[in-house]
């Protein structure tokens, strides 16, 4: 048992490591993309700085800072400021209830992978996530440019409208599971079928709720199909046209924390977290859970870097159509169907 | 694991702080080490190089407006199925069929929406009248 002190040392000691980890993932992701996306349209990404261009986040951080930091006359100044630290902020606050692999012991004291072990966690990360709508509002609204605002409204209707459908999908697991715990859902996960498939989410029949959860998590990041937001032919680029410097660099933070965030619940809710085949020693077999864990997430953050290579821009009455006429009905039916399984069943 | 149940969240907490020292460090940084040159250009708003018209400040489609407040009644009913789903295991086919006639009236309302035209964003639907 630790005691109050010792706990919140340790508490804030993870804080930091995941925070520097969660940056360093998301500078790497932006390379990744960069690297990826440029390979799938027959050119090379960045390949000047560094092996392989492995040092372009590393110059375009301190590029970042170095530019010029501009602040219009013509917006609403404490609101302009106020906008990409909140997005940034509850982008990389997900992150804290999040938990990467089993309690590990350390100096003979046990020590949960995860920074807040709170029983709510889901709940937890909607409610933040969804905050993160009012850095993009805020934004759009306080820059007082006409594609900023429309970008911000587009962005915020968006958002809210595709929420519903990823909350929505998340039933079917809450049900299966039994619990908000994260660890918990990872925990009902573990086993396997007839010897050889995972009892993950995905193979209990919720795919399709993972397929729901994929279409609203890519709306809800603004990415492309769904990056309306800040479609470049014709807002520019959306609610951050007139931010610039590091600010503009905080809502491209926000961005790729966010996908972070997504691709984690994502193998926590449908890809059974940090479960998988183990094997070898004992000190092989401590490091093979965050293996796993950062593999799916890694296969997840490559499939976004995949569909952004493939597909077009949705129309935005399209989109809308879709979420609310298709991924929401489909996310009702979904979910009464695993309910009448469960408690047929039960 | 301490045994107070608030102390649990403080880890939360600080992390939040943590995060909001770092965003605002980054934004005071930026500000004291880039260099800065206004010049008239650069300081009116964006408009693809042409002269400003006009600022932002103007009316826009009332369909946003619509699509904020279908988000509040479906979200709480998004957060009302959360407990629900948590606790269906104890209620068995009870709790199954109290909630299909909670979901029932919400696919009502939902329905009404839909041939009402507020979830129409295309151009016929507005000339016709509906909304």
């Amino acid at each position: 048992m630790l005691s109050i002190q010792t706990f919140l040392i340790v508490a804030v000691i993870k804080t930091l490591i995941a925070l520097v980890v969660l940056l360093t993932a998301v500078a790497y992701t932006v390379w990744l993309e960069r690297k990826v996306v440029g390979h799938m349209q027959n050119r090379w990404g960045p390949t000047r700085v560094g092996p392989f261009g492995l040092l372009q986040p590393l110059a375009d951080g301190l590029k970042f800072i170095l530019k010029e930091d501009l602040t219009p006359p013509h917006v609403n100044k404490p609101l302009y400021i106020a906008a990409p630290i909140i997005a940034m902020v509850f982008a990389i606050t997900s992150i804290a209830v999040i938990p990467f692999g089993n309690p590990i012991t350390v100096f003979g004291k046990q020590i949960p992978l995860q920074i807040a072990d709170v029983n709510i966690g889901l709940l937890i990360i909607l409610g933040i996530t969804s905050m993160g709508v009012y850095g993009v509002a805020l934004a759009g609204w306080s820059s007082n440019n006409k594609y900023s605002l429309l970008g911000g409204l587009r962005a915020s209707a968006q958002m809210v409208s595709y929420e519903i459908s990823l909350g929505l999908s998340l039933i079917g697991v809450l049900i299966l599971a039994g619990s908000f715990s994260l660890k918990d859902i990872v925990d009902a996960q573990s086993g396997v079928f007839w010897g050889f498939i995972p009892k993950w989410n995905i193979f209990q029949g919720q795919i399709i709720a993972f397929f729901i959860y994929l279409c609203s998590a890519y709306a809800e990041t603004n990415r492309i199909p769904f990056d309306l937001p800040e479609a470049e032919t014709e807002l520019v680029a959306g609610y951050h046209t007139e931010y610039s410097s590091m600010k503009f660099a905080m809502f491209f933070i926000s961005e790729y924390a966010n996908m972070m965030t997504v691709a984690c619940l994502a193998t926590i809710l449908f890809l059974g977290g940090w479960h998988g085949p183990m094997f070898g020693p004992a000190l092989l077999q401590a490091v093979l859970p965050l293996v796993w864990f950062g593999l799916k997430v890694f296969c997840f953050l490559f499939l976004y870097i995949w569909v952004r290579g493939t597909l077009p821009r949705f129309r935005y009455d399209q989109l809308m159509a879709f979420g609310w006429k298709f991924l929401l009905p489909l996310a009702i039916a979904n979910l009464v169907i695993t309910a009448l399984v469960v408690a047929w069943t039960a | 694991m301490p045994e107070n149940y608030i102390v649990r969240y403080l880890p939360l907490l600080f992390h939040m702080l943590i995060a909001a020292v770092l965003a605002g460090g980054m934004v005071v940084l930026s500000y004291f080490v880039g260099y800065r040159r206004p010049t008239r250009a650069k300081m009116s708003p964006y408009e693809c190089g042409m002269t400003p018209v006009g600022d932002a400040r103007g009316r826009f489609s009332v369909k946003f407006y619509l699509v904020a407040m279908l988000f509040i009644l479906f979200d709480v009913e998004a957060v009302f199925l959360y407990p629900w789903a948590v606790i269906l295991r104890q209620l068995k086919m009870f709790g199954f069929y109290e909630m299909m006639v909670y979901i029932g009236i919400v696919l009502v309302g939902l329905f009404y929406v839909w041939k009402k035209g507020v979830l129409d964003w295309n151009q016929t639907s507005t000339r016709r009248g509906t909304i």
